[in-house]
């Protein structure tokens, strides 16, 4: 199959299509329809995708599966994956049918619910495996359209200011993104990714109005792509939006937005800012690992006084975030590495969390943690499994979540000694605010008069958290699963990295002399 | 003048003696009874020019000594302004026969002023230009204030029409500047005069009147006042002309003059051209977030589009003047589509222009709510909507010209502009249940435009329709 990403990219777009044109009737059993319908695209997408994987050979560090086409103005359309886009790719697939699963108590509008989740579906593997930087784009921007209205028509009491936080904020991010790739466009003269990688941008250094800019273009666009990608990922102090749009999004809105939505920012850090501006990325990494650390301590401390779970579990995103860009802008293979397994394992764990929080606001309709206690006398499978994935996101050696943090801190160790101490104490923190949650929910006695009568999950429930719970223990045991993959196209970047970083160096040092 | 210089604008002499021929017809008999047969008709006639200028005529030919240029740029525009005219034509017989304001001199009206729009694309020469200009803009003045009794569309028949008059003054008195240190009319001839960097005082007095007057006809700031009142008073239809077709006029106009009379002095009007844009699009963002009624709140965003298209004119290249075509003619699509929604919005019989009248619209008219989303989108210039790609080409294009700091400005208030076009996304689709929501239901020919307009906006970002290859062969025309 040559066009197989293609395939895979839009199977749910025409699922979303046909939807919308040959679906009628609002009744029960078009609801149903709908509902299996979306649920047989996402799986169809998953288990398509599985040939991605099984074809896909490590050990080449440049893109697979490419195709392409000529596009308007020059641009073109291009897809492809590498080792560091692929397993997003499978991320994406395998999530979505969880996410359709889990939204199967839906009632209103559920016809425009499964398109909107649908199209986003196509939207964020597009993003993944795009490889021209408009295409890009318009991938990336044209996900805030479902997730807009995903917030906006199903989300809680205060979803508007919620759904228009996310969109201008995201949307202010990504422009001067444009700008910047108008700029590369400008300057390299096309917009494929994979003659970007091999372009040197210019990183003369000069002044605008009196400023200087070390690091000269590079710092310009670096800025620029970081505006978006930091609000995205997100990272202090732009995180603010996240926290409001976790909230009132429904169960699956959240789920799919801390699974896969948060992990553009960081894939975008690895695609652009690092391999095409490594000048710009070098002159400001330490302002990158200084908030990345900050926004470790801080959300964290945040997470501690929160009084609604999806709040308390969104800072805690935030935090986990907070190694990734650590990892990521250490830039040595530990920290790279680290980094993509991070972001793997929290789309599992950060998921299960959301659909954990789901399970009961379903049953009680709050999120308040002091609405709820003892909830394992009478949910004793429910208990278990918010332990394991509380224990994950903890960093408990054995679960995924361990891997990521230990990588990434490890890394940041041999860059940034005190970085990497302040980032520690992030993860004591993180302890305690996820055991406490834990505790005030679940254990204890039951007081509360409403909880008598919570019935325990069902089977629909039960099956949609096993995948989730083999990938965490899975990826926990045996880390290589994930690092075999991304391995060689990390070790590429991290060393065309080194390698730019000095060329730079004696091009300005032959300047100066 | 010879045959050859009459067969060149056989298209305009057609028109215009269709236009005055069809004005006998009818006074001699049954007077407005003929309306709809000649709106019908007109378009029609519009259409099949358009067809013929599209198809046929190759080359750049001037005529008329040089008055007039039939270029590739011309053609371009000219065909962009005849099938807008002719689809809001369409489109207002309907609704202006329902509320009795169908007048057979409407549709010529509107043909006449098509008349003078395509003169005016084509003029090579000032006095060409300012023939053209107000050929177009008397008929505007009156079919502005066709409602003959609403205090409003007399008001803003009166409004543009002062205002007008006062823009052609400030242009008339540049272009006898321009002629008093240029020695000529002609661009041709000015353009030899007014070379970079030793362009006389005078010449760019005149030049900068000359900008004011068209920049008062693109409606951008500092020349805008006029614009939402007399988007408010307008019969609804009237404003979805002043919406589309003059705009495309007056924006070619403004290149051809630009270019073809100053193009070697683009580093004097290269910083009017930006501050009008930039000026533009920020005013046309802020001040629409206060609208409720729709029509002011189009005006305010046909204003930014101006200084997005502007932003285009400013990099004063082939790629910049491409990019103002893809603009416009993207622009006015999208504008069609969103007044033939405009257009349906009723209750009980009467237009409702308040936004709030569209709470939970999505309800009640999934299908047409789709493709407004998918229209507001796009004018907010999200991805993946071909609003994007337009202002994408104009943002490149001022990049490539040096001006980075522009596109900057571009983005942000894009950015500040979105958020009004949400705004009415809210109100279709988060709104709360009212009793008071506009009607369900409207002409089937108006959801067509919708639908239509709506689709081209998805599925033109696969090719455009070819649009841009020809928008590039007309911009080639024009700058050397």
């Amino acid at each position: 199959m040559d066009n197989l990403l293609s395939i895979v990219t839009f199977i749910p777009a025409v699922a979303a299509l046909i939807l919308a044109v040959f679906l009628r009737g609002d009744d029960e059993a078009a609801n149903r329809n709908a509902k299996w319908l979306a649920m047989a695209a996402t799986t169809t997408t998953f288990l398509v995708s599985l040939f991605i994987l099984a074809d896909f050979d490590p050990n080449d560090t440049g893109f697979q599966f490419v195709e392409e086409a000529p596009w308007l103005l020059g641009l073109q359309y291009k897809m492809g994956v590498d080792g560091i886009s692929v397993l997003f790719v499978m991320l994406t697939t395998f999530m979505m049918p969880l996410v359709i699963a889990a939204s199967w108590n839906v009632t209103v509008r559920v016809k425009e619910y499964m398109i909107a989740f649908l199209l986003l579906e196509t939207l964020m593997l597009g993003v993944f495996m795009a490889l021209d930087l408009v295409l890009f784009y318009l991938f990336f921007e044209a996900g805030l359209i479902p997730m807009f209205l995903i917030i906006g028509i199903w989300g809680g009491a205060n979803r508007i200011y919620a759904s228009f936080k996310f969109f201008l904020y995201t949307f202010l991010g990504s422009v001067l993104m444009l700008v910047a790739m108008v700029g590369m466009f400008a300057e390299a003269g096309t917009t494929d990714i994979e003659q970007l990688l091999r372009h040197q941008f210019d990183f003369e250094t000069f002044s605008i109005a009196g400023v200087t800019i070390v690091g000269g273009l590079q710092t310009l666009l670096f800025l620029a792509f970081f505006a978006s990608f930091a609000v995205k990922m997100p990272m202090w102090p732009v995180h603010t939006w996240l926290p409001d749009a976790h909230v009132q999004a429904p169960t699956a809105g959240s789920v799919v937005l801390a699974a896969i939505l948060l992990k553009m920012g960081g894939y975008g850090f690895l695609r652009f800012s690092l391999p095409m501006f490594p000048v710009g990325a070098e002159v400001l990494t330490p302002l990158v690992l200084w908030m990345s650390a900050i926004a470790i301590v801080y959300t964290s401390l945040v997470a501690l006084v929160q009084e609604d779970m999806k709040k308390l579990i969104a800072y805690s995103s935030v935090a986990h975030m907070g190694f990734v860009t650590m990892g990521i802008f250490a830039a040595n293979q530990q920290g790279v590495d680290g980094a993509i397994f991070q972001m793997i394992s929290h789309g599992f764990i950060s998921g299960a969390l959301f659909l954990c929080v789901g399970v009961i606001y379903d049953r009680m309709h709050t999120r308040e943690i002091d609405a709820y206690g003892g909830l394992v006398n009478r949910m004793p499978a429910y208990a278990l499994i918010f332990m394991l994935f509380t224990m994950a996101n903890v960093g408990l050696p054995g679960t995924s979540g361990f891997v990521g943090e230990f990588l990434t801190l490890m890394a940041t160790f041999q860059v940034n000694t005190w970085v990497a101490a302040v980032a520690t104490t992030g993860v004591i923190f993180s302890a305690a605010y996820a055991l406490w949650l834990y505790r005030r929910v679940v254990m204890g006695d039951l007081i509360k008069e409403s909880l008598r009568s919570i019935t325990d999950m069902t089977p629909r429930e039960r099956w949609i958290f096993a995948p989730l719970v083999v990938m965490t223990l899975l990826l926990g045991v045996y880390p290589a699963l994930v690092l075999d993959v991304t391995g060689p196209a990390v070790a590429n970047l991290v060393s065309n990295y080194e390698t730019a970083l000095a060329a730079a160096e004696a091009a300005t040092q032959l300047a100066s002399n | 003048m010879t045959s050859a210089d009459l067969t060149l604008v056989l298209p305009e002499i057609l028109l215009a003696v269709y236009a005055m021929g069809m004005l006998l017809v009818a006074v001699y008999t049954s007077k407005d009874g003929l309306a709809s047969t000649l709106v019908w008709m007109t378009a029609g006639v519009m259409i099949a020019l358009a067809a013929w200028i599209g198809t046929t005529g190759e080359g750049a030919k001037s005529a008329f000594n040089g008055m007039l240029m039939i270029d590739g740029f011309a053609r371009f525009a000219k065909v962009t302004i005849l099938l807008a005219a002719a689809a809001v034509l369409v489109m207002s017989e309907a609704y202006m026969k329902q509320r009795d304001l169908l007048r057979f001199e409407y549709p010529l009206l509107v043909a006449l002023s098509a008349v003078g729009m395509m003169v005016m694309v084509s003029a090579a020469d000032l006095m060409a230009l300012y023939m053209g200009l107000e050929l177009q803009s008397l008929a505007l003045y009156v079919v502005a204030s066709l409602r003959r009794d609403s205090v409003k569309s007399t008001e803003a028949g009166l409004k543009y029409f002062v205002l007008g008059a006062l823009s052609s003054g400030l242009l008339l008195y540049g272009a006898s500047l321009v002629y008093g240190y240029a020695g000529t009319t002609l661009f041709s001839g000015i353009i030899e005069t007014a070379q970079a960097g030793e362009v006389s005082l005078g010449l760019l007095f005149g030049l900068v009147f000359l900008m004011a007057g068209m920049a008062f006809k693109v409606s951008a700031v500092p020349f805008h006042m006029w614009t939402p009142d007399v988007y408010e008073g307008s019969p609804t239809p009237v404003t979805a002309f002043f919406a589309t077709a003059p705009k495309v006029a007056a924006m070619a106009l403004f290149a051809r003059v630009l270019h073809d009379a100053f193009g070697n002095a683009v580093s004097d009007w290269r910083q009017i051209v930006a501050l009008l844009s930039v000026l533009s699009m920020f005013l046309g963002a802020v001040a629409a977030i206060g609208q409720t009624n729709i029509k002011r709140l189009m005006a305010f965003s046909s204003i930014a589009h101006m200084g997005y298209a502007l932003m285009g004119l400013a990099a004063g290249t082939v790629l910049g003047v491409q990019a103002m075509l893809i603009y416009m003619a993207i622009y006015v699509t999208m504008n069609v589509g969103t007044f033939a929604f405009i257009l349906m919005m009723e209750k009980d019989g009467q237009p409702v222009t308040d936004i709030g009248a569209l709470q939970m619209y999505s309800k009640r008219e999934p299908g047409k709510a789709l493709a407004m989303l998918v229209l507001l989108f796009s004018l907010a210039g999200v991805p993946p909507m071909l609003g994007f790609f337009g202002k994408f080409y104009v943002l490149r294009a001022a990049y490539e010209a040096g001006l980075a700091w522009l596109a900057v400005a571009g983005v942000i208030a894009s950015v500040i502009g979105a958020y009004y076009y949400l705004r009415i996304v809210f109100y279709m689709y988060f709104g709360d249940e009212a009793e008071e929501g506009v009607d369900a239901g409207g002409s089937p020919l108006l959801s067509g435009f919708l639908m239509a307009s709506a689709a081209i906006m998805v599925l033109g970002i696969a090719n455009m329709f070819g649009v841009e290859a020809a928008a590039a062969a007309a911009a080639a025309v024009l700058v050397n």
